[in-house]
């Protein structure tokens, strides 16, 4: 019986994974949506940094999303050092992004592979104290599982946000991604600007890698279904708005878990994605776009 | 390449490899010609928009799939001759960039490659709830033995794709000497100083989108009769799409010459791998040398020959 | 302009020198024409989504070269087998085997893993009327009918009914009977057929299906999926899934605290080590299909043996280091080739053929007997329940007790826990 319970906890569900959802994307909103880098290697990095925290977890048997915090800092310094080698080959405009694009199909390349002479294809998974295991709100159950990940989304996305807007090199990258010459002007360099906000989009993946291990297996080229996702979250929220990418993940989250489960699992993906498409055809800069 | 020079070149290679089935009696060269031959073609519609006008297609495995799989709906319907099918095929893939282009060709060209992303998943999703071509179970065609002349199947189907890549080619090559082309090169030089000069912007893009997908459209028409045996999951493989912008773009993106020359190389190259080194190192290989020629050579093996070839110009 | 004209056919020519180059590469590799060991060729999914399974396999079969080099090889000749990874990637199927049988000369071929990567190769088998021995390709044959070709997979003459034919006998057994069921799976090759299959027996059990859907395998979540279920209140609940679905319906199932009478049937992927160690208690009651279990009925002739050697290869190679669930068959159909070519006393495809078909073979796996299609003759497909589970322990599946076998009653073993608590 498809009853009124049945469909919150449906949408209930939808959020939990949209801020899911939400913390995979967040990182190409700074990367594509702010620097114009077209990052199509993020996913590809999230799975990286599920397999770091994989390692980490056999090795230490700390919590997956710890372990995805203290990752943070060498994932931050391995984006610097592939925005430096980045900008250092591609300086000229124009052709920028079908070239940078091409650099990052061969990136995602070369970080799969790499991945998968290291462990293998195998699925792999952790497993925690908290897996398995829901609160009940009433008729609403909470899984333990998405329910974490979401709250630390949740934290990650206003974190980021505040940095953005209220830290000086916060609101230097937002401007660098609008107008370089002003911030010249302003007296900050828009290289270390930029492979700073560069930095911590890839940082954000070892959060989201994290994450990805706690909600299910993890195999190398798991990257490969979410790429489609990410970027239709980060237009859908508004090139660069951290806020809409929030909240667009959270519809597409939405979306998926309400179609599946109304109508069937099935159609779910081409729900949301035709979403998208609609949305590039009537308001095409996005909900929160400029 | 002044033109009578080409066509006679085009018609003496279809030729020749027609009758050269006859000579060669290895079915694996036919094999992994036709995996190459496939590629020349999805290379070369790619860099029409991609190359050409400078609209990048992330979902090239959509057009490719819509192509194979109009294929086999009508094959199962009403058992029509590969020629027709490969019509039908190219016809559906063309709407399906026409009906694209129409909803994005307006906006950036990012958002163009974001649509086509999502394009392919809807695509793909309508597939596999798609019963009557065996959606997430797959397909099974059953290919004749022998057709014409050609002593095995793959022999003619070999045959065929050889005529299509010419075929593709030249089309790409009358796009880039035609004014037509200069219109796309406009378009992708500086869309909006196009604008100006009074260049029909969105009229062009949209030709161009067509035939794109048309040609995508036409290197799937044949793969199941190639393969036999058709599942979604392989026809839309994120492979073909990484290939399609690969090879062009180590060929070189601004010439009919270059997806051709990186199809062969790169096609050529997997093939050999396969056989040869044969493991995930195979994967490695397309990333490096696309890192590195993106890097290295940005304006492909046609740019660098050309730069070679200036130099030695100087006194 | 004519230099620009010249400059061009310079490029085309050195384009096809390059390309003529690439093309010949293959025909130049030293393709040795060896006179004495006997070629067993095959593509095999070493990289892509089957690679686990078929890095596992090829362990298995190198195992069996070795057994059968030992022994002396094969008619006097050793045996080599000679493969390339098909990437689980059908387009590479028909160029593997054409450079097996035409550049490389094998004498003998054998299939690769997984029903979308058979089918690619048969019409070139049907048009050379070789001897194909094909793994686990779920009803590879149907379309094509073909008398040559024999397959490693207990499932049975009705593989898709087949599959699932014990778990619902299982169902119907109980008292009281079940009256509903709820059929979900993924949207993929092997579930979809499993499902039909499924579908076809619950009818004519007579049990009501009050749900009846797939999922992408892209999901992440299947919380939403499994609510769903429990809204229509199912008896008795049939999953075909692959492994990270079976690990997220697993999950899910736990949370939800999705209760039913009786809920697995065709979970791929619980066989695994790791995910069998990973999801711990959580498997408990839950009735799936296997293919071996180390219980006391299954002690077939080899088993253990290879069960050993494979073990020991399989921690170096990143594959499940159990292997209880492909590798054993891997060796068997191995193991029916090499027993045919002894019997027959030559490599003629034809007669090799004939012979298997005929016969009875002793393989690792039992008694082996193909039947219609070149499938099975009888279904083999084990259900077992499991019971005991504890947590993060690999150990507690190596012996017997945490796999209660079911079906087929020739090897039961334990009895079944019912209905499903958790």
């Amino acid at each position: 019986m498809f009853t009124a319970d049945l469909l919150l906890n449906a949408v209930v569900a939808g959020v939990l994974l949209g801020g899911f959802y939400a913390a995979v994307s967040i990182g190409l909103t700074i990367s594509f949506g702010q620097l114009d880098v077209v990052n199509i290697a993020h996913p590809a990095f999230v799975v990286a940094g599920s397999f770091c925290v994989f390692v980490l977890n056999e090795r230490f048997g700390l919590d997956p999303i710890l372990l995805g915090l203290f990752l943070t800092l060498p994932f931050f310094l391995a984006g610097i050092g592939l925005y430096r080698v980045y900008f250092t080959c591609f300086e000229r405009h124009g052709e920028e992004s079908l070239r940078g694009l091409a650099f990052f199909f061969g990136v995602m390349f070369i970080v799969e592979v790499l991945l998968i002479m290291s462990f293998g294809v195998d699925y792999r998974l952790v497993d925690t104290g908290y897996i398995g295991q829901s609160i009940k709100l009433g008729f609403i159950g909470l899984p333990y599982r998405l329910l974490v990940p979401f709250v630390v989304s949740a934290v990650v996305t206003v974190g980021l946000y505040l940095y953005l807007s209220r830290t000086f090199t916060g609101r230097a990258i937002l401007a660098v991604s609008q107008d370089r010459l002003a911030l010249r002007l302003m007296g900050a360099n828009p290289i270390s600007i930029k492979q700073i906000a560069f930095g911590l989009a890839v940082a954000t993946a070892a959060i989201a890698g994290a994450m990805l291990i706690v909600i299910g297996p993890v195999e190398p080229s798991l990257g490969r279904l979410y790429i489609g996702r990410v970027f239709a979250i980060v237009v859908l929220g508004g090139m660069g708005s951290i806020g809409g990418t929030f909240v667009a993940a959270l519809i597409l989250g939405i979306v998926e878990s309400v179609v599946g489960t109304m109508f069937g699992p099935s159609w779910a993906p081409a729900v949301a994605f035709g979403f998208l498409l609609l949305t590039l055809a009537v308001r095409p800069s996005g909900l929160f776009g400029r | 390449m002044r033109g009578a020079a080409f066509w006679i070149v085009a018609v003496v290679i279809v030729v020749a490899g027609a009758l050269g089935t006859r000579l060669v009696d290895n079915d694996f060269i036919f094999y992994a010609s036709y995996f190459v031959l496939q590629f020349v073609v999805l290379a070369t519609a790619w860099n029409i928009l991609g190359g050409f006008t400078g609209y990048v297609n992330f979902g090239s495995a959509a057009f490719f799939a819509v192509g194979a799989y109009t294929s086999i709906a009508l094959d199962k319907a009403f058992a029509l001759p590969l020629p027709v099918l490969i019509l039908t095929g190219a016809v559906a893939s063309g709407l399906i960039g026409f009906g694209t282009g129409y909803l994005t060709l307006r906006l950036r060209g990012v958002y163009f490659a974001i649509a086509t992303l999502a394009l392919a998943v809807v695509l793909e999703t309508l597939v596999i709830n798609w019963h009557y071509v065996g959606g997430a179970t797959g397909s099974y065609v059953i290919p004749p033995a022998e057709i014409f002349f050609f002593d095995t199947y793959v022999e003619g189907l070999f045959s065929l794709m050889l005529l299509l890549a010419v075929a593709a080619v030249a089309v790409a090559r009358y796009i880039n000497h035609s004014r037509f082309g200069r219109g796309l090169a406009a378009i992708r030089d500086d869309e909006q100083a196009a604008e100006c000069m009074g260049v029909p912007t969105l009229k062009l893009k949209l030709i161009s989108t067509t035939i794109s997908g048309g040609l995508m459209g036409v290197a799937g028409a044949p793969y199941p009769f190639f393969v036999t045996y058709v599942d979604p999951v392989s026809a839309f493989s994120l492979d073909y799409a990484v290939n399609a912008v690969a090879m062009p773009m180590i060929g070189g993106t601004t010439t009919w010459f270059g997806p051709v020359l990186g199809a062969l190389l790169l096609g050529s190259l997997q093939q050999w791998a396969t056989v040869t080194i044969s493991s995930e190192l195979n994967r490695l290989i397309v990333g490096i040398m696309l890192v590195g020629f993106v890097i290295l050579a940005p304006q492909g093996i046609v740019g660098l020959v050309r730069k070679y070839l200036l130099k030695a110009r100087r006194p | 302009m004519r230099h620009v004209f010249r400059r061009q056919r310079r490029l085309l020519l050195l384009g096809g020198v390059l390309a003529a180059a690439m093309l010949s590469a293959p025909l130049l590799t030293p393709s040795a024409r060896a006179a004495e060991p006997i070629k067993i060729g095959f593509g095999m999914a070493l990289t892509g989504g089957l690679a686990g399974a078929g890095k596992a396999a090829l362990i298995a079969m190198e195992i069996w070269r070795d057994d059968v080099n030992a022994a002396g090889g094969l008619l006097g000749r050793q045996v080599e087998l000679v493969y390339y990874d098909d990437q689980t990637n059908p387009s590479t199927v028909p160029g593997i085997y054409t450079k097996l049988m035409n550049v490389d000369k094998v004498d003998l071929v054998v299939s690769g893993y997984g029903t979308n990567l058979i089918a690619p190769a048969m019409p070139i088998m049907m048009s050379r009327k070789k001897l194909f021995m094909g793994l686990f390709g779920l009803a590879a044959n149907e379309q094509f009918g073909y008398s040559n070709y024999f397959q490693i997979m207990p499932a049975g003459p009705e593989p898709k009914t087949d599959w699932s034919l014990g778990f619902f006998q299982i169902a119907m057994e109980q008292n009281p009977k079940p009256k509903t069921v709820a059929l979900v799976g993924a949207d993929a090759e092997f579930a979809r057929n499993a499902l039909d299959g499924a579908r076809e027996n619950a009818k004519a059990a007579g049990l009501e299906i009050v749900y009846d859907n797939t999922y992408p395998p892209a999901t992440t979540d299947y919380t939403p999926v499994v609510r769903a279920i429990q809204a229509t209140g199912p008896d008795v609940v049939f999953i075909a899934s692959y492994p990270p679905d079976s690990a997220g319906m697993v999950r899910a199932i736990n949370e939800v605290g999705l209760k039913a009478k009786l809920l697995g049937g065709g979970m791929v992927g619980l066989q695994y080590a790791s995910l069998m160690t990973k999801l711990g208690p959580m498997l408990n009651g839950i009735v799936n299909y296997d293919f071996w279990v180390p219980a006391p009925t299954l002690n077939f002739q080899g088993v253990n043996e290879f069960l050993a050697k494979y073990q020991a290869k399989a921690a170096d190679a990143g594959v499940d280091p159990l292997g209880y669930y492909l590798p054993p068959y891997a060796y068997a159909y191995l193991q029916v080739l090499g027993q045919a070519v002894n019997a027959v006393g030559n490599l003629d495809d034809q007669k090799l053929a004939d012979y298997i078909r005929a016969n009875e073979f002793d393989t690792v796996v039992g008694k082996v007997r193909f039947g219609k299609n070149g499938e099975w003759a009888k279904t083999r497909v084990l259900q077992v329940q499991y019971q005991g589970v504890k947590s993060d322990d690999l150990e507690q599946f190596t012996k017997h007790g945490t796999r209660a076998v079911l079906y087929p009653k020739e090897w039961k073993y334990g009895d079944l826990i019912y209905p499903y608590a958790q």
